[in-house]
């Protein structure tokens, strides 16, 4: 393990001096568990979530064009699903980023999102720290597409934008608790396709109903590039929303919480048992939670 | 395994490049799909980007002998002589050696099952395992077909 962490230090530090090799393979490190020491400061982190097919990639794409042209460098951490079947993954987030591939400023890793409850591992922080000490100004997470109340993106990222697309209009009224209430950017997609300034109205009507409420519903087409300009404006301009702490730090328990019960060495022959019944899921997690304390996991 | 399944090149037909990439993904691999028309420069930066393993090439456009050991030679001198690098898609027989001289460890043409990939894949593994060099700017004596 010494030797492991070592070489994570090593890597870390010629990422620092810029070596895109070695950043690469710094988040490989991360990613099995062996992290360097990091400073762990305030990053600039934004989450970019919403349902499937919504245009979270596409869009991405045009937003690193604008601020590569503000002279900031952007990493991508691109999650998609990984087969609950096969274990396997198709990662083609960076397909929809054709940006992302002419430029050295831009560094997009596609992440699969593993057994890991709410699609986010919990290395995630991590890997976004040590992007931030590398130089990279704005770091973006992609979400798996997500429900109605996917909200662990907010332990992970300062900001989130939740997209939303045309003809989704009962989702929108049912969307009025959970995410939308917690995002603090709101956009919708595909302006380019009819239904949409509808879809903006109907966010606008739900989001009427609450006192205070000062988002602005961002119409934009990843497609054409439309509205983009206006987005990445009223992004940059944000102040972090601290009021948030305890959501975030409940989303980030949660998530290191079942990280630990995943990958404990025996959850196999636990579900085994629960399957036959011979034990009760209380029973389950009475002696899982005893096996992980007195193994200091 | 990570895997970058690509399309070096203006050949726009990626119908294989995608049953290969879903083949790799239901046999447990993670696999990143690069989208059509990169070039060599861009196709070398992901792998790098995505610390890929292996890295899958795709070409129906004829431009394989000039496109594949372009994209092994530019992986050599970026420090990613361990990549495994194999190719598909319509490769006539005789330029078979030239990829392999170049680092390109299997050529996978029309009509191959896609489990003949994944035991190309198996065997890679097992050859890391044993230390033995598969890499694209590795000792070339060994290639699957």
């Amino acid at each position: 393990m010494a030797l492991e962490l070592n070489e994570a230090q090593e890597l870390f530090k010629s990422a620092k001096n810029g070596d895109r090799r070695s950043l690469s393979r710094l988040m490989t490190s991360i990613e099995s568990g062996n992290i360097p020491n990091l400073e762990r400061k305030q990053c600039w982190t934004l989450g970019i979530t919403g349902p499937p097919g919504v245009g979270k990639s596409t869009l991405i794409g045009q937003m690193i064009s604008h601020w590569l042209v503000k002279g900031h460098r952007v990493a991508i951490l691109a999650l998609d699903p990984t087969s609950p079947v096969s274990g396997g993954s198709f990662l083609a987030d960076r397909v929809r980023m054709d940006q992302a591939d002419l430029s050295e400023e831009v560094f997009v890793r596609s992440i699969a999102s593993g057994s890991n409850t709410g699609g986010i591992p919990n290395y995630l922080g991590e890997m976004c720290f040590a992007l931030s000490e590398c130089g990279w100004t704005r770091i973006l997470i992609e979400t798996v597409g997500t429900g109605q109340y996917d909200i662990r993106i907010f332990g992970y990222a300062q900001r989130v934008l939740l997209l939303d697309g045309p003809d989704r209009g009962d989702i929108i009224q049912a969307e009025k608790a959970g995410i939308l209430e917690l995002a603090d950017f709101i956009a919708v997609n595909k302006s380019d396709l009819p239904g949409s300034e509808s879809a903006v109205q109907g966010l606008k009507l739900s989001l009427g109903l609450s006192e205070n409420e000062k988002r602005k519903v961002h119409l934009v087409s990843a497609l054409e590039g439309t509205g983009i300009a206006d987005l990445i404006s009223t992004i940059d301009s944000c102040e972090i929303n601290d009021s948030r702490r305890k959501i975030r730090m409940r989303e980030m328990l949660i998530s290191n919480w079942d990280s630990l019960l995943l990958n404990h060495s025996q959850i196999d022959l636990y579900l085994e048992k629960l399957c036959s019944g011979s034990i009760t899921v209380n029973d389950a997690i009475n002696s899982m939670v005893r096996e992980i304390i007195s193994r200091g996991e | 395994m990570r895997i970058v399944i690509a399309k070096p090149g203006l050949d726009g037909h990626d119908r294989g490049a995608k049953v290969v990439a879903r083949a790799l993904r239901d046999g447990g691999h993670d696999v990143i799909y690069t989208g059509l028309r990169k070039t060599p420069d861009e196709i070398v930066r992901i792998v790098n980007d995505e610390d890929a393993e292996v890295l899958g090439l795709s070409t129906l456009s004829g431009a394989h002998d000039s496109l594949i050991p372009k994209i092994c030679q530019k992986l050599k001198i970026s420090g990613l002589s361990n990549v495994v690098v194999f190719a598909g898609g319509i490769i006539p027989d005789r330029d078979r050696s030239d990829l392999h001289n170049s680092g390109v460890r299997a050529v996978f043409g029309p009509g191959t099952p896609t489990s003949d990939i994944l035991h190309f894949l198996e065997e890679v593994k097992s050859r890391k395992n044993k230390h033995q060099e598969v890499g694209v700017g590795q000792d070339p004596g060994w290639h699957w077909n």
